[in-house]
């Protein structure tokens, strides 16, 4: 998919399926799900409320219970298999070679423990050193995220920091055993725009520092445009579009990606009337029979037979490099796309 | 060139010019009475020490003077960070939190002293819609008894009924009439927010203050609810004040925008001045800071990162309040409250040094605009 994509990824996730038993029936929240990203790069993973976006990551993570939840397909973590690999093989990676940031600090962050403790723990669990050189690690790592009078940090409680120190926090316990791959769910949905631009910039600075490879999950197309190389649109816990950036932005080719594109304002031009997306994201446990987007599309009509509420479509290269989902030609979509984006999708 | 800006100015004071895209924003006549007017408002929430001798120590200003006028049918965007006083201002303005200084009018009548008893038949003009879906409509009634209870309150009699009444609009803002039985809980967070307009909206307002209205939904559905709120005022002429963070749904929406920080207005303009042309330092930051889903613009976003957080709104600076993030302040900032000074076409700015900066579509071939000299000196 990008340049560098003649080397080894250093996350490959291939049919990646998460399965949850609940009281009404079995639950799907991820549907053959495959991605690669690789060193230095970030890959955005877009999607609504219930598309299965924080649970493939947290399957990722290994931070799903086993015994409640089927897990199938393969993650590769640095050549390392992970779904089959045992919990403490899992745990010893997590926070090593891969970690995670979360969209709300205040509940992840433990609120009885002064940051400096929480931290040298973290740094403790995985490296052999003495309480000194822990804390020294932890300061060093405040320093690094921006956070001023590191020091005095380390012996103040969560609640005493504002909400972007303490995302800068969750940022330095995530990186204190210099993790390659970081999954960062949500990291600015709290922040204020201003914030928002201070934890971009340094996550874009750490990547740049120490070649992370990032897997942002957002719901924010702004955000994408700004830090992503690759995107993979997810709807009702199946990947419905995966390309580059650009091409996503650009010549998107999947109906709910294009009504996600109409539905956001911007702050840079005006906008004479959004176009939503009709009705509302579907519940996983009674995904409709057809495409899983079927209901809330425009667009079925352009394909014979009803084929769009029969049958689901698969995940196919409608031009190299760029997956979509939709039962239409690649032809149908362009013309649609053209029509509908204009200009936009004049590279 | 500035004679020409200042006649149209006089004509239409603070007119939301039509954009370059060849639509106006509905026109708002501004030539008769505001229906809201706030002058000088203000609340402050005292800070209180001990338990017995409780004595106030300090105070949060939440919102510290502020001065607006609404015309009937318009939209007002109040933005600002956390903590700014936007959702304060808004529930201030509407007398359902207590302000504590400050001149309210509403449609030519001062509401300042007037009791909670008193203001009860002026709720029937002034409504609210609120940020949370879930908190805001109480579990145990019906969409029926949640939508109905305006009319039950205000004693209003609608012909053909209460439950007609409110079925119609609920069939309005898109809910299915049939589900007048149902509980909120039988309902998506989308269709919920619909629930508290269709509430709002029933007694036909003249004034509604949304406070973050959409922030909680998924962006599809923001879309729907956003549009819905746009064909609610073109059919009844409601006016709205918008609290919202999200600069992009507020460009959207509103007519002319308030940015607020620490309680203050640092400026004040119609949406398209304040979009394209901004005078601030702390909108010229906000405005930077707001990622465009376009990916080539996003290359080419002159991005101004602000240092630090919002200071605490108990202690805030001396002078002016954005100086300590502010990266033109100088050694007058911390002595001298910057005014707000408007220009004749009701652009505001409260800031030493302001200077436009073009942004977007303003920043290629650029309008007569007049430069931060100029305004200074005028």
């Amino acid at each position: 998919m990008s340049a560098a994509s003649t080397d080894e990824p250093y996350l490959k996730v291939r049919d990646l399926e998460v399965e949850f038993t609940t009281e009404d029936g079995k639950l799907k929240a991820v549907d053959r799900v495959s991605y690669d990203v690789h060193k230095g790069k970030t890959l955005a993973i877009v999607g609504e409320s219930g598309s299965g976006k924080s649970v493939s990551s947290l399957a990722v993570m290994g931070l799903l219970n086993r015994k409640t939840t089927a897990i199938t397909g393969e993650v590769w973590l640095d050549g390392e298999e992970l779904v089959a690999a045992t919990d403490d093989r899992v745990r010893q990676l997590r926070g090593q070679k891969m970690s995670m940031i979360f969209q709300d600090p205040l509940s992840s962050l433990h609120p009885f423990y002064k940051i400096g403790k929480q931290l040298v723990e973290a740094v403790q669990v995985h490296q052999q050193v003495d309480k000194k050189a822990a804390r020294a690690r932890a300061k060093e790592m405040l320093e690094r995220v921006g956070i001023p009078d590191a020091e005095k940090r380390l012996d103040t409680y969560p609640h005493e920091l504002s909400g972007g120190m303490r995302q800068r926090v969750m940022i330095a316990m995530a990186l204190v055993n210099d993790p390659e791959m970081i999954i960062a769910d949500e990291p600015t949905t709290a922040l204020d725009v201003t914030v928002q631009a201070q934890i971009i910039e340094l996550l874009r600075d750490l990547q740049a520092d120490f070649g992370t490879a990032i897997v942002l999950i957002t719901h924010d197309l702004g955000v994408v445009a700004d830090m992503a190389d690759d995107v993979l649109v997810m709807y009702g816990g199946r990947c419905v579009e995966q390309a580059d950036n650009r091409e996503l932005f650009y010549r998107p080719q999947m109906p709910y990606t294009w009504g996600l594109l109409s539905s956001v304002p911007r702050t840079d031009i005006n906008l004479e009337r959004l176009e939503p997306i009709a009705g509302n994201p579907p519940s996983l446990l009674s995904l409709p029979k057809g495409c899983v987007f079927r209901p809330r599309c425009t667009y079925h009509d352009q394909v014979p037979d009803g084929l769009c509420d029969t049958t689901r479509p698969d995940l196919t290269e409608s031009e190299p490099g760029h997956m979509a989902r939709c039962h239409m030609t690649t032809e149908q979509r362009l013309e649609i796309m053209r029509d509908r984006f204009g200009d936009r999708s004049l590279l | 060139m500035s004679e020409i800006e200042e006649q149209g100015a006089a004509a239409r004071p603070s007119d939301a010019e039509p954009s370059a895209e060849g639509y106006a924003t509905s026109v708002i006549d501004r030539s008769g009475d505001p229906l809201l007017k706030v002058t000088g408002l203000k609340k402050h929430f005292p800070i209180t020490k001990g338990v017995i001798l409780r004595r106030q120590v300090g105070a949060v200003k939440a919102v510290d003077g502020l001065d607006l006028q609404v015309w009937p049918g318009e939209t007002i965007g109040l933005v600002g960070e956390s903590g700014c006083g936007k959702s304060t201002a808004g529930r201030a303005m509407t007398k359902l939190l207590e302000p504590t200084a400050g001149q309210i009018v509403f449609d030519g009548r001062d509401i300042s002293d007037l009791s909670k008893k008193q203001l009860v038949p002026l709720r029937k003009q002034m409504q609210m819609i609120f940020q949370d879906p879930y908190s805001s409509l109480n579990p145990r009634h019906t969409v029926g008894t949640i939508v109905g209870a305006p009319f039950q309150v205000q004693g209003v009699k609608p012909p053909g009924g209460v439950k007609a009444a409110v079925q119609d609009i609920m069939a309005r803002v898109g809910l299915n009439p049939e589900h007048y039985n149902r509980y909120p809980n039988e309902f998506s967070g989308g269709q919920r927010q619909r629930i508290g307009i269709a509430r709002a909206v029933a007694l036909q307002p003249k004034l509604i203050v949304c406070d973050e209205p959409v922030s909680a939904l998924d962006v599809s559905v923001q879309a729907q609810v956003i549009n819905l709120l746009e064909d609610i005022q073109d059919e009844f002429g409601i006016a709205y004040v918008f609290v919202a963070h999200d600069l992009s749904v507020v460009r959207h929406i509103s007519d002319r925008v308030v940015v607020m920080y620490l309680g203050k207005v640092m400026e004040i303009a119609s949406r398209d001045e304040l979009y394209s042309r901004p005078l601030h330092p702390y909108t010229h930051a906000l405005l930077s800071a707001v990622p465009i889903p376009d990916p080539d613009l996003e290359d080419a976003r002159e991005r101004i990162i602000l240092q630090g957080d919002l200071p605490s709104p108990s202690n805030p600076p001396s002078g002016c309040v954005f100086r300590t993030r502010c990266f033109k302040a100088q050694d007058i900032c911390a002595t001298e409250v910057p005014a707000l000074t408007t220009r004749p076409d009701g652009h505001g700015v409260a800031c030493h040094f302001p200077e436009v900066r073009l942004v977007g579509a303003a920043a290629g071939p650029a309008p007569d605009v007049p430069t931060g000299q100029e305004f200074a000196e005028g």
